[in-house]
């Protein structure tokens, strides 16, 4: 991967890894142990893939609108031909598109810029650049075209915006990871999904070990204000929602994590259901529905679709690389004759699943054609646009975008990471639980260390490079091993990767780009708080004159450019569930992005490391500390 | 004869000069008081704040957050996510819909139905207990028993103001009130703060003569230390204290006390201002109206429990009016309007005082 303008690998750069790419080679064909990718691969790095994220159609389905998120552009294709009428481009990882209600104005949400990208569908020219929320994901006009609706990812938020102007009038709170909108048919309505979890409500001390609770947040369009939250009990990770013609039926494609029990559970149906949420008028109460049967997953939904007769609902597996075909009455009829709940049962999809229908590689968001003959879906990793024929339910052709024709290591470690294929019986990939290369805000509890032993968070896995070694206890000495032996074994059940795989992964998670920090102003200034803060940080004296020992202040172990010294430390937060109380200094990077804290997770809060978790000031000298100076300290936290 | 009945006349047209018909009382607004208690849904009888949301109602009890909504309560307690059960003070963001509730546990932000709460271990809260709360723009102004909080609900920061960046001599700060160019603090003794938007800069009003039981200084400076109430509207200040209460327009000093005014007891709850000149107080002895020159009190009469309403002019006199209803009970801790109507949080229910026609 190669982000413009954030990520490319200096030259410089790319001539050391190929030297200890080689060196490594050496070592593997030695050792007979996975290495890094070799010098050929590592010069292909700078590629720019289209990496086609989401598709619509024009009003009058003339035209196709294709959103590239890594050669950030908006890219307009004739609809019936394919050609390619024009690429614009837009701001950095764009990740939403949506067209006004009159269909003159495409916006495009740019994820790392901060912007919006107004784009006149007339002449194809961007025509503005708005600046808005911290990392906008979608965006909607409402039917007025009076107001614009953004859903922020990292703020959590939905900024309401002039359409005409994109001065932002206010913003409405979302759920965490606040990422994708649909407009209702009536235009009444906006429903708004987000991709990580909620913080549990309350501290009870077993918060880490509660299930995820999610929502569609339900706004009021001509109010603009939030109308109700529809709740998804035990769902992490909520993506693209769509409704029925006649808006009786919407559907929300969703992750519903068992991270409550151990991982050996693999086996029995899974470490993830892969589902949808049914709501609305033909539905009643919101009922939840796998999409999965047994050895046949379908990991990872993500974009959905109903066709416009209601007949059928069509859904991506961005794992599974698949789009699954749902009869709609038959699902209805299915749901009204049993009662729930069905998440988890396998045996749930044969009644409604009417078919299975392989596509590219990661296949993201869905557009169907008025008529509802043709869909066609978004395979992120490999730059095709499949065209599916809705009578036959086969690929009818496969469109490959214009780009490079060459696949490098990162991207094959891409494909690597987003792939459920790996998975015991394709249940799970990386990116199940490292959702868009992150993490998904929950504990899970990994067999390797005995069944409720060592309740681990989920980590973060940008700027993860040069951080070893890993795991919280320290356990994994690099990536080979942490992403090869250690994965294969608990994860896949058996030995998948193979050298080269192997390699092409680790070579990706440790290029991944780390997304600007909004806590930080232009040129390393700081606010007056974060200055106070990094004095905290930094300092070798208590408030008393008391000289703090070098390993209980925070910027020893939390030291270097990554913040961590990467040794391992008692920080007194070892529970009667962990088998040591030594857990390696967590590097710092994006920190104020990734609760739950702590190894495992309980701290909802940066505060509550302190205020609850730090008794005795092992965690660093902070009982000293009055509320404002723990203040000014998460302030600097947060702009690491 | 003629003369007889000239003179008869004259001393009839004196007569009726001496002795003039008593003038209507100054007309004040009269309300039939519909009461609401645990009788009919409300979770409990100590209501410490209301807060009109459009249609929707609000109250802060002791025993949960209750909304009146479609002629039913609805009651949202711990379980539900709220900090605390006892919610002292309630806030709208009237941009978003979003209520803001100070509780004895922390603040809690009810979105659409859903509880966020925030409190000095989850977050950069300065104390749990909070007195006050109020929204201006993307921020929410905290009054806590530790100082005072700025939440920015866009970054996620919180600024902290104590005795260590405020000329605050107490930290026990029990209402704030922010507007966006001014932001007012009551301060449990400590008098008033007052933030200017514009320059960042504090300043502070005092009780101009220090002393707790006596006030040397009429209208020269704020009436006592010990604040309970602050409310800002129209460019001025309106203060309640235990000992009596004051308005300020930035540059001349107001009080009020029982001796010179209609207020019904120094001892004031709550103040709210209508405008410049208009403003209801909450007092231990009933509720009370103050038109710029005239007052009026509502309240169960002190002797009988009778409903009663009085009116006092300009020159001091007290005309009684008849009523047939009277707010729940007279200690009363909070008040909002809605239209013409206005809500009373009192210690024994909460009154709606719907605003009759004269």
């Amino acid at each position: 991967m190669s982000w413009r303008d954030h990520s490319r690998i200096p030259v410089s750069a790319v001539a050391a890894f190929a030297a200890l790419a080689a060196a490594l080679a050496v070592v593997a064909l030695w050792t007979g142990r996975p290495a890094h990718a070799n010098a050929r691969d590592s010069a292909n790095d700078a590629l720019e893939y289209a990496s086609p994220l989401e598709v619509l159609l024009s009003p009058d389905g003339a035209r196709l609108y294709v959103l590239c998120q890594q050669s950030q552009e908006a890219r307009v294709l004739d609809a019936a031909s394919f050609a390619v009428i024009k690429d614009i481009p837009v701001g950095r990882v764009p990740r939403g598109f949506s067209l006004s209600t009159d269909g003159t104005r495409l916006f495009v949400t740019n994820s790392w810029d901060d912007t919006l990208s107004v784009i006149d569908t007339g002449t194809l020219t961007v025509t503005a650049t708005w600046p808005v929320g911290a990392e906008p994901s979608s965006v909607v006009e409402d039917r007025a075209g009076k107001r614009l609706f953004v859903a922020n990812r990292i703020s959590n938020d939905i900024a309401v915006l002039d359409a005409r102007t994109g001065a932002e009038e206010k913003r409405l709170l979302a759920g965490r990871g606040s990422s994708y909108l649909t407009l209702s048919p009536d235009g009444s309505r906006i429903y708004a999904t987000h991709i990580y979890p909620n913080p549990p409500p309350r501290r009870t001390g077993l918060e880490n070990r509660t299930a995820p609770e999610s929502e569609i947040t339900l706004i009021d369009a001509a109010r603009a204000v939030v109308a109700e939250r529809i709740p998804l009990d035990a769902i992490a990770g909520v993506f693209h929602v769509a409704f029925s013609a006649d808006g009786r039926l919407g559907v929300a494609a969703e992750l519903h994590p068992k991270n409550l029990v151990p991982l050996a559970h693999l086996e029995h149906g899974g470490a993830f259901a892969d589902t949808l949420t049914l709501f609305g008028t033909d539905v009643g109460k919101p009922v939840e529905v796998p999409l999965d049967e047994l050895e046949r997953y379908a990991s990872q939904p993500f974009g959905v679709a109903i066709a416009p007769d209601k007949s059928r609902i069509y859904v991506t597996s961005g794992g599974s690389e698949i789009v699954t075909v749902v009869d709609v009455p038959r699902l209805l009829r299915f749901i009204h004759a049993h009662s729930g709940p069905f998440a988890q049962d396998l045996s749930a999809s044969a009644n409604y699943v009417v078919t299975r229908i392989p596509v590219g590689r990661n296949p993201r968001g869905v557009a169907l054609s008025r008529d509802g003959h043709r869909l066609y879906v978004a395979n992120r990793l490999d730059d095709t646009i499949s065209v599916i024929d809705t009578r036959t339910n086969r690929v009818a052709s496969t469109i490959a975008l214009a780009g490079p024709k060459t696949i490098s290591v990162l991207r094959r470690g891409e494909q690597t990471f987003y792939t459920a294929r790996y998975g015991f019986q394709g249940q799970i990939g990386c990116s199940s639980c490292h959702i868009d290369s992150t993490f998904d805000g929950l504990t899970w509890d990994l067999e390797p260390d005995g069944f409720g032993r060592d309740i681990v968070d989920n980590k973060m896995l940008e700027g993860v490079k040069d951080t070893e070694p890993y795991k919280w206890n320290g356990g994994n000495p690099n990536l080979p091993t942490e992403c090869g032996p250690r994965t294969e074994k608990y994860f896949w059940r058996s030995e998948q990767f193979d050298n080269r795989t192997l390699a092409d992964l680790t070579v990706y998670i440790r290029n991944l780009p780390t997304r600007p920090n909004r806590w930080k102003l232009p040129e390393g200034e700081m606010t007056p708080a974060q200055e106070r803060g990094k004095a905290v940080f930094e300092r070798a004296v208590d408030k008393f004159g008391t000289p703090i020992p070098e390993a209980n202040r925070c910027s020893f172990c939390h030291s270097g450019p990554k913040g961590t010294n990467q040794k391992l430390f008692d920080v007194g937060t070892r529970k009667t569930t962990d088998n040591s109380g030594l857990l390696k200094s967590a590097p710092l990077t994006e920190i104020a992005l990734t609760a739950p804290y702590l190894h495992d997770g309980s701290a909802r809060t940066l505060e509550e490391i302190w205020t609850v978790y730090n008794p005795g000031d092992k965690h660093g000298r902070t009982n000293d500390l009055t509320k404002d100076e723990l203040n000014d300290l998460i302030e600097y936290l947060r702009t690491r | 004869m003629k003369k007889s009945c000239l003179i008869a006349l004259l001393l009839a047209a004196f007569a009726e000069f001496a002795a003039p018909q008593a003038p209507a009382p100054p007309p004040m607004p009269v309300f039939h008081f519909e009461n609401f208690t645990t009788a009919n849904g409300l979770p409990d009888n100590h209501v410490y704040s209301v807060l009109v949301d459009g249609e929707r109602v609000w109250a802060g009890t002791e025993n949960g957050l209750a909304v009146y909504e479609n002629r039913a309560w609805k009651t949202y307690t711990a379980k539900d996510g709220l900090a605390h059960r006892a919610v002292l003070s309630l806030a709208l963001d009237k941009r978003t819909g979003d209520v803001w509730a100070g509780t004895m546990g922390g603040l809690s932000r009810v979105s659409g139905g859903r509880i966020d709460t925030y409190t000095q271990l989850n977050s950069g809260l300065s104390n749990d207990v909070v007195y006050g709360v109020s929204v201006e723009g993307e921020n929410v102004w905290v009054a806590t028993a530790a100082g005072g909080c700025r939440l920015n609900t866009r970054t996620g920061q919180w600024s902290l103001y104590n005795e260590r960046n405020t000329p605050m001599a107490e930290i026990w700060t029990y209402a704030v009130s922010a507007t966006p160019t001014k932001v007012y603090y009551a301060v449990w003794g400590s008098g008033v703060l007052e933030y200017d938007q514009n320059t960042g800069r504090w300043d502070k009003y005092d009780d101009p003569d220090g002393e707790t039981e006596m006030v040397l200084f009429k209208d020269q400076g704020l009436i006592h230390e010990i604040t309970t109430s602050v409310s800002y509207v129209d460019n001025i200040v309106w203060v309640a204290t235990y000992f009596g209460d004051s308005r300020y327009d930035g540059r001349y000093w107001h009080n009020f006390l029982t001796k010179d005014s209609g207020l019904p007891s120094n001892f004031t709850n709550v103040v709210k201002g209508v405008d410049a000149n208009r403003a209801w107080f909450g007092t231990d002895k009933g509720l009370a109206y103050y038109d710029g020159v005239n007052w009026a009190v509502y309240r169960p009469s002190l002797k009988d429990g009778k409903p009663e309403m009085t009116v006092r002019d300009a020159q001091g006199k007290v005309t009684p009016v008849a009523v047939s209803t009277a707010p729940a009970h007279n200690y009363v801790l909070g008040i909002d309007f809605q239209g013409d109507d206005i809500w009373v949080a009192t210690a024994k229910g909460l009154t709606h005082g719907i605003r009759q026609q004269r």
